[in-house]
């Protein structure tokens, strides 16, 4: 596999700025967000790689139509190198995909935790954002996972269930791991600014029965929110990534907000 | 064929060695025929007890320790009852065993072992995991109860007056202590579970000693107040 077809541009920054995108929920659209979110990011000419980190339950191939050959589980088993495993995904991004298979490293071991460290370490100075794609809940592979990345990206949608589920993640993140910052994205949103008024919701819930640790705040960031919209069905209907076949819509132009805000963010962090 | 009890011919079996270590141990040997079925199996049983117990304190030994908390993770998963492992180390011990010798050393190891012991629920493991090391597995352990357990025992540890002998004076000690929580939804390994409450035993010694240190825990789940306010907007939004 070369790295050829990724926009080769190399960039001040050291190793690629990682970010992890979970969900409390699973059926959130979390998948469908991090496929766009990275095509979104590539279009703007940056190196993206996918990894799919939810290891018992991936779906990143589904969702992108691909039938890899290699996946993780190869790496893992050393049938293959990490190079060849690394794929051109539609949408000008790579993917390394977990593959079914990957069952029985859905219990964190300290093997899977250095195999997991290990591939990141590698694949970190060729790309410029390495967006780990976890599981839904909230497991020890999902917070080691997060625990690797820079940032951590919620995606809920405005149900009661997925906003539960959220917050209980969030609650998770901001104690255990001491997060300072969790961004949230609100899929789905039924009207503009509903992802203002749910991010402050549950800045407050969070505020009044976590509370600040001491010496420090914990600020929920509203990444942005994409439309409730048609053309989502369809794209995940057919496959395909919505930025590719329907860019035109108000969800691409959500999951484009979101790109943008994403550099925005990074350029403070050099 | 023969029968499979003929495969074995038990008097033919060298116990020697393995009979002389159960008398030295000062178990009780099997009272049954010698070289009956019942007899081997109760020779067995006593080995396997043997195998799994530190001689010093009669404590579960780091063997053993270490299924016991291979089934504790499995028993988490399955069950969803959180349980909570603790670490423990005797502060400044090898003073102890520099200043009064190794004998002083093993005593003030066996009186704490026995506070422990006297400390916690009988479900509870107790295991001697290394010289002044002990380590105990507590199942079904509600998180809001951690530091009150690990309190106690720290508190009854020091509480505790060695006796050297006549003419000795009692010696004390203090242990400090770490501990973490194995939740439902974190599928962990033993491994790693005793990784993080040995950070929490690096963190009390850290601190200053004769304290316990747990791993932050937090619930992952929402209470009813806390869903109350969380859809006061969503509510109000489709109202």
């Amino acid at each position: 596999m070369s790295m050829t077809t990724a926009p080769a541009a190399p960039k001040a920054r050291a190793g690629a700025r990682t970010l992890a995108v979970t969900s409390g929920k699973g059926g959130v659209g979390k998948t469908f967000v991090t496929a766009n979110l990275a095509a979104a990011l590539a279009a703007r000419g940056e190196r993206v790689l996918v990894l799919d980190a939810d290891l018992g339950l991936a779906n990143l191939d589904v969702v992108l139509n691909l039938h890899p050959k290699l996946t993780l589980h190869d790496v893992f088993t050393e049938r293959c190198t990490l190079e060849q495993a690394i794929l051109p995904a539609p949408g000008g991004f790579h993917v390394l995909l977990a593959g079914s298979g990957m069952v029985e490293y859905s219990r964190l071991t300290p093997d899977v935790r250095d195999k997991l460290l290990h591939i990141l370490e590698v694949v970190r100075p060729r790309f410029d954002y390495v967006l780990l794609d976890t599981g839904a809940g909230i497991s020890d592979v999902v917070l080691f996972a997060v625990s690797m990345a820079h940032d951590v990206l919620v995606v809920a949608t405005p149900e009661p269930t997925s906003l539960t589920d959220a917050y209980a993640t969030i609650k998770v993140l901001a104690t255990q791991q001491e997060r300072r910052q969790v961004h949230l994205i609100i899929n789905q949103a039924n009207r503009p600014g509903e992802g203002k008024l749910i991010c402050g919701q549950l800045q407050q819930v969070l505020q009044r029965f976590v509370g600040p640790s001491p010496g420090q705040s914990f600020k929920l960031e509203l990444l942005g929110e994409v439309k409730n919209d048609a053309m989502v069905r369809q794209a995940v209907l057919k496959r395909q990534l919505l930025l590719e076949h329907y860019p035109g819509c108000d969800a691409a132009q959500g999951i484009r907000g979101l790109a943008a805000k994403v550099l925005e963010q990074s350029a403070g962090h050099p | 064929m023969d029968a499979p009890h003929s495969l074995i011919a038990a008097h033919k079996l060298r116990l020697d060695l393995a009979l002389q270590l159960l008398q030295q141990a000062g178990a009780m040997l099997p009272d049954a025929e010698p070289y009956s079925e019942a007899w081997l199996q109760g020779i067995l049983d006593a080995l396997c007890d043997l195998s799994s117990k530190d001689a010093l304190t009669g404590l579960v030994n780091r063997r053993s320790f270490e299924m016991a908390l291979g089934r504790e993770v499995d028993r988490v998963a399955r069950s969803g009852e959180p349980a909570l492992l603790l670490v423990l180390d005797i502060d400044h011990f090898k003073a102890v065993n520099d200043t009064y010798g190794h004998a002083a050393g093993d005593l003030v190891i066996r009186a704490v072992s026995q506070a422990i012991g006297q400390t916690v629920r009988p479900m509870d493991t107790v295991a001697r995991i290394g010289g002044e090391e002990f380590a105990i597995i507590l199942p079904n352990c509600p998180t809001s109860y951690g530091v009150t357990v690990a309190e106690r025992i720290r508190q009854r540890v020091q509480a505790l007056a060695v006796s050297m002998g006549s003419g000795q004076p009692p010696l004390t000690c203090t242990i400090s202590i770490g501990g973490a929580f194995a939740p439902q939804w974190v599928r962990s390994s033993t491994l790693i579970w005793t990784e993080r409450a040995d950070r929490q035993l690096y963190r009390a010694k850290a601190e200053g000693r004769n304290r316990a240190c747990l791993e932050s825990h937090v619930d992952s789940l929402v209470s009813a107040e806390e869903k109350g306010m969380l859809f006061a907007v969503t509510q109000q939004d489709s109202e």
